[in-house]
């Protein structure tokens, strides 16, 4: 999930441990000759995640990390490379967000951004001129403070990823960076937009140029007009990424926004994932739609999880989202949903064809299935009291955690990407986890986000995220929404557990 | 899973159907104007794979379909480009192993091997001279008839891709293949391999060239020489695919063994999923290891599932491990287990570093966990009996089925493309998925496949598959391989049901 400063940070949460056996697995046993000699060393498992991991005289044993996405022990620093109004930012911020929502600490950092706190009032193209040495000498400025941020940030924040977002047009600006980045032990991977189609451009200054702190003081044919210059005071020294001076960095370059690409020296496995990424994303309007199913008879019984049927107000509901997707008109439009009764039941009063996904099936509650939280609290009042503490990270026993859902939907993300109107059809926690993807939610927010039944939200891109609408379908249903206690000790009474439980039949 | 011919076909198995709308999700009732007057269908819940699905009249209503890899209505016909000698032999049947293995029906049609068909005893190269007229008819013949065949697979077989196995270094043929695919309404998706380095190609002539039936009768050298006369025959011809000529085409094209990839115009999920593989893909020789965790308590019982630790003779085999895996002598091994006690205990004793995988637990059985097969009969004889008729499809109530489990541990087999050295401490279900993706299982051959206890399989790629060595490491252990019984009627004895399950405490 995005990290944001250290302040902010989910107490408690471990730096980065730079050592390369420690960052991704289990270290052995220190001082060890001969490997086979020595007892192996007992296993707890952790309350929270459920972990099992060695402990000496009754603690954990070295830091543990199951299996996160990146494998490397070295940071990776991406660079973007293209002229402006090629989509670098759209691209930087996009992958910012997906890497911090599948585990990956990433940030990003945007020259233009320092270069506006620089120089407080913009105004005009002369002012990146290729001979204009203030400028220059400015500009030059804010890419290493930018660097230095970088620095910071991968190797003292516990970042993983950093997007260094820049027009990073010439050899030598580039040749710069990978000093910076061998100094300093990161990898580099460079992402270059290229495109010449005119359209694209013209969209592009509409949809994020105009509305620049730049360009505030300026009618829309002013800023284009000043905004062509700008570009073209990039275009006489614009060295792309070339297949023979450049064949030992490690790159993609896109080319007509995605009809092309080219991938030279792929290192490591997050780089794959990142150029997996990237040619899955297209920019094509549309929208997509995200519900629960209709309320069901565990929700009005208070009971969590398991396969129910609608109500008779979920049914409703479901009545009335086929007339509301009628009404939005949509062409093409797939319908997904999970394989558990209530979704498919929801579906099925649409009248159109819908696929079923296992993946996005509810998070399974393991031995708390169908209970009330009542029930949990008076039978598993420890494992409540830890959900409450850590809601992202706790897995229930023999269950799942909301960690473990977002990689459990990581490819109904990445089909979501592929996809333009698709209508899904699921469940509380699998939606909290979908909605915290495109809104760019942190993992403390994404368990406590409100997804109430009989809603619509509907997800549209815009300029650099995602514009969201909730539409109510006004059919009555219970509340499923428990808001975290302000006593998350194990320690507490029952009463301060059960505080913020919905209400429900008894 | 590998779909054979027709006759070996799973019975009972629906070849895909055409029409859009059903052959991947669940149709709209018939008739239906107005979308939302009628009452919604009833909803039953299939037996076997548990997959809730509309009925009508006590029937289950049109096929559905739950999410499937491919969705597109539309067959691929995937076809190679590229002088001899560049990998597409190895890259198709990889591919077409991949794809199976995840769910779509693939098949690969090599035309070299209608040509060795066709022509029964190979004389030299000069039957590849771009001047031997008789040499290209034949040629012409064989990829009309690989190409017959790749139509019947796709239109009448249930075959999804096809992959056209064959050189293609002409923008003609590939011009033909094209109008082919258009009058059969197949996408068609370009892999090219490019590739001067002459070590690889020396190495890739010496790896599976030599053994080819065209070369028995020669010595390498005769062979070597025979075959570069053979790829200059093709050279002065070769059209690549072009940036500008061929933009309008689907394609990848993979420079010097991937380490550059130009990708132009992916259409649909399945191209997708065939860029990332091709692109995760190596050829850097290494070895996989693959073993279950050390003798569990649970196995002694003879119950299924749960979270147990390793009984005494575990231990004993997680200490033979460390032995073994030292005398091995492997240069930075990675060590992955599942997230279950007993796989992390075998690691323990290893003392290397290792990283905890839980896409690698095992099977969920559901309400099946912890039980004897005994009270599995006893308490749940209707789903003992589905198990034992479909194994690889039966989904446990609230739990899981081995197809399932193959979808779960994808990118479990993406990352051990990417690695070089792999140890893998898993379970039996979850190895037997693994296993079958090397060694092309079937999905029918998948579920039964032996892997018992104590036992490490050392796998090696070899040409064009996988050599596999299995290797005791002497510590006894209870068998927990069950057999398919002769009986698999639900309205078998509980004898006959019982007869296969291996003893136990």
């Amino acid at each position: 999930m995005k990290h944001r400063s250290t302040s902010e940070q989910h107490h408690g949460k471990k730096p980065r441990v730079p050592a390369a056996a420690a960052a991704t697995s289990t270290s052995p046993q220190d001082g060890m000759e001969d490997k086979a000699a020595t007892n192996p060393r007992e296993l707890t498992q952790n309350p929270l995640k459920k972990i099992w991991m060695p402990y000496k005289n009754g603690l954990p044993e070295k830091h543990i990390c199951q299996r996160k996405v990146c494998m490397t022990n070295c940071p990776t620093l991406i660079v973007t490379v293209g002229l402006p109004a090629r989509g670098k930012t759209y691209i930087s911020k996009k992958l910012t967000r997906y890497l911090n929502w599948i585990g990956v600490p990433t940030r990003e950092f945007n020259v233009g951004q320092y270069r506006r706190e620089f120089v407080k009032i913009y105004k005009s193209f002369e002012f990146f001129r290729p001979d204009n040495e203030e400028g220059l000498k400015i500009r030059r400025k804010c890419a290493s403070a930018a660097l230095n941020d970088v620095r910071e940030y991968l190797t003292e924040d516990g970042g993983q990823v950093a997007v260094f977002d820049a027009t990073n047009t010439t050899r030598e600006r580039r040749e710069t960076i990978l000093e910076f980045a061998e100094q300093n032990g990161f990898k580099v991977f460079f992402v270059e937009s290229v495109c010449e189609d005119p359209d694209v451009i013209q969209e592009n200054i509409v949809q994020v140029k105009l509305d620049s702190p730049d360009y505030t003081n300026c009618n829309t044919e002013e800023a284009v007009e000043d905004f062509m210059k700008r570009i073209k005071c990039y275009e006489n020294s614009y060295e792309t990424l070339d297949e023979i001076l450049d064949r030992d960095l490690s790159y993609i370059k896109i080319m007509d926004v995605g009809q092309r690409y080219l991938v030279n020296r792929v290192l490591d496995h997050i780089q794959s994932r990142i150029v997996y990424y990237l040619m899955n994303i297209h920019i094509t309007p549309r929208s997509i739609y995200l519900c629960r199913h209709g309320e069901s008879e565990l929700n009005v019984k208070g009971r969590i999880g398991g396969d129910s049927g609608l109500t008779i107000r979920g049914k409703e509901f479901a009545k009335k989202l086929s007339h509301f997707i009628q009404e939005q008109n949509i062409s093409d439009l797939k319908v997904w949903t999970s394989q558990m009764k209530r979704t498919i039941q929801t579906a099925e009063a649409l009248n159109v064809p819908y696929e079923q996904w296992k993946v996005l099936n509810e998070i399974d509650a393991g031995v708390c299935e169908e209970l009330m939280y009542e029930e949990i609290q008076r039978n598993y009042p420890l494992e409540f009291a830890l959900r409450d503490q850590d809601k992202y990270r706790y897995r229930y026993p023999k269950g799942e955690s909301y960690e473990d859902l977002v990689q459990r939907l990581e490819p109904v993300i990445m089909e979501l990407e592929r996809q333009e109107n698709v209508l899904v059809i699921c469940h509380q926690a699998v939606l909290r986890c979908l909605l915290a993807y495109f809104l760019d939610k942190t993992a403390e927010e994404l368990p406590y986000l409100k997804c109430p039944l009989h809603t619509v939200l509907k997800l549209t891109p815009v300029a650099y995220g995602c514009k969201v609408e909730s539409i109510s379908l006004n059919v009555d249903a219970v509340n499923t929404h428990r808001e975290r206690p302000a006593n998350v000790d194990v320690s507490r009474m029952s009463e301060e557990a059960l505080l913020t439980v919905p209400s429900h039949q008894t």
